[in-house]
């Protein structure tokens, strides 16, 4: 029973993980219905950038929470930026194209940072060490289950992320204008609403997330190549497929299923069988619902 | 206020517009009228610039040459346009539908003063405020979308047959409205294939038939001419 408890756990903190990610490919989803497939290796950025920020900083020696803290701070700017850029000069060129063809981009600006990423004057194909920003403690301990603070940080942290872009999108201006333009740019226009900007704001806050995604998966898995974000961003997209592409609460319970699945499949099967789960969780949505657990069913205007 | 001057639009080879002018005055209920298919929705499109014009020039205010800008910029300088077939956000609430006509205004007390204002015109909207906006009739939704154009406090008012698809007795309320919120200040260029309705509604008149102005002038003066009477009005 302990055991069973313990990998509930871990589950959930790596589908926590997958939530953040997932965000973002529900939000550009959202907005221009684009699946963007660059958006896994924006999550290995912010965990390879901030490896390079804590040497930068020093905060890398210095295990505290106020570095953690830092590093999580400049991961999702740089991220922000990252996917400002990305979406400026890949994607708005493309504005009128067919969906197909920001589709090909997509997977072009993925492969793009993965294989640039390897270059020796870059970050080089050997994978590089995470510092550990904080030490691992028991934090809670019942019986045999612990909970440590890692655990605690990370779960906690995707939580209180995902509560506050559910609370933006709903609540404030800017998310008004980004649910406007997700159902129609046109429309979204004659309420004076600056469409390619709030598309700009959807990547930035998208790409914040996987950063932080990025910083807390390094806590877990201390060793970044510059493929790392390629297995945990299909993994995201097939949460965000299995929510219902599109929501946001759908996301994140897309992303703890997909944790969840996995560990207990690593736990109780083989650990072999681990990466394919998802993949066999992605054929079975897409046969009975393809619109997803919380997704709407789209009817499509003739 | 508004002067459209010599406009063409083209689709690819398609020649929607040819060469149309046209004047709005400040205060002023103007109804375009013509059959389907004519060019009257690509002539409100060319003004709130979702389809800019290949050619002429269309100036707000005496001074602003607005055929070059972004709708959102033209949306800014307060021409709301209320596109056919109304475009509600039908996955927002009643409410968050007026929030969004009141994007670009930061008077937070004032949006809440034009809010009840719009629900004193429209009660069914007060009632119906947390409701998504699917669920309402028709008739609702096309006062809801007027309302949000409202929520803006356009200085000019594009309104895209009004009356596609309403029964008759909504028709009538909400022509009654347009004469109300007219009243309240706001300029109204109006574009109908009821004839009859909107030139009772409007003070002068543009005939418009394959992308040209054919006739215009007073509205009393269009609804006497026979022209107008066979083809518009359905009188042999």
């Amino acid at each position: 029973m302990e055991l069973f408890l313990q990998q509930l756990l871990q589950g959930f903190k790596f589908g926590s993980i997958y939530a953040l990610i997932a965000l973002g490919y529900t939000m550009v989803y959202g907005v221009l219905r684009l699946i963007n497939f660059a958006h896994g290796d924006v999550f290995m950025l912010g965990a390879m950038l901030s490896i390079f920020f804590a040497r930068w900083t020093g905060w890398g020696t210095r295990p505290s929470w106020l570095a953690l803290a830092g590093i999580l701070a400049l991961a999702m700017a740089a991220c922000a930026l990252i996917g400002a850029l990305i979406e400026r000069l890949a994607y708005r060129p493309l504005r009128n194209a067919s969906r197909l063809s920001l589709l090909i981009t997509a997977i072009g600006v993925s492969l793009f940072i993965e294989n640039a990423g390897q270059l020796p004057g870059v970050f080089g194909a050997t994978p590089r060490a995470f510092p550990s920003l904080v030490e691992t403690r028991p934090w809670i301990t019942w019986g045999t289950l612990t909970i440590s603070n890692v655990e605690a940080l990370v779960i906690g942290v995707s939580l209180a992320l995902t509560g506050a872009l559910h609370f933006f999108v709903q609540r404030t201006r800017i998310g008004l204008a980004m649910r406007a333009v997700a159902f129609d740019f046109r429309t979204a226009s004659l309420m004076g609403i600056h469409v390619n900007r709030v598309i700009g704001w959807t990547f930035m806050l998208g790409s914040a997330l996987a950063g932080a995604a990025g910083v807390l998966y390094g806590l877990s898995y201390p060793a970044i190549d510059p493929l790392s974000g390629f297995l945990p961003g299909i993994k995201a997209f097939v949460a965000a497929v299995l929510g219902g592409i599109g929501s946001i609460p759908g996301a994140f319970v897309g992303g703890i299923i997909i944790g969840e699945a996995e560990t207990l499949t690593a736990g109780y099967l083989s650990s072999t069988y681990k990466d394919a789960i998802a993949f066999l969780i992605l054929i079975v949505v897409l046969l009975v619902k393809p619109s997803g657990l919380l997704g709407r069913k789209v009817v499509e205007k003739v | 206020m508004l002067s459209v001057e010599n406009v063409s639009v083209h689709y690819g080879a398609i020649h929607a517009l040819k060469g149309v002018s046209l004047q709005v005055h400040a205060g002023e209920i103007v109804a375009l009228i013509g059959a389907n298919g004519t060019g009257k929705s690509s002539l409100l499109r060319a003004i709130s610039g979702l389809t800019p014009p290949s050619e002429g020039a269309i100036v707000f205010q005496g001074t602003h040459a607005i055929h070059r800008l972004p709708p959102h910029e033209i949306v800014g300088l307060g021409i709301a346009h209320v596109p056919e077939g109304r475009a509600i956000f039908a996955n927002f609430t009643v409410e968050e539908n007026l929030m969004a006509g009141a994007y670009l205004r930061h008077d937070r007390l004032e949006i809440a003063e034009d809010l009840e204002w719009i629900f004193g015109i429209f009660p069914r909207l007060k009632e119906r405020r947390r409701q998504s906006a699917a669920t309402l009739s028709g008739g609702e939704q096309q006062m809801l979308a007027i309302s949000r154009a409202l929520m803006g406090r356009p200085r000019l008012l594009l309104l895209d047959e009004p009356s596609l698809g309403l029964a008759p007795i909504i028709v009538q309320s909400i022509f009654k409205t347009i004469r109300q919120i007219n009243a309240q200040g706001a300029t109204i260029l109006l574009v109908e294939q009821n004839a009859h309705m909107a030139l009772h509604a409007a003070a002068r008149g543009y005939v418009i038939q394959t992308g040209q102005i054919v006739m215009e002038g007073p509205s009393a003066e269009l609804l006497a001419s026979k022209r107008v009477r066979q083809f518009y009005l359905g009188e042999t």
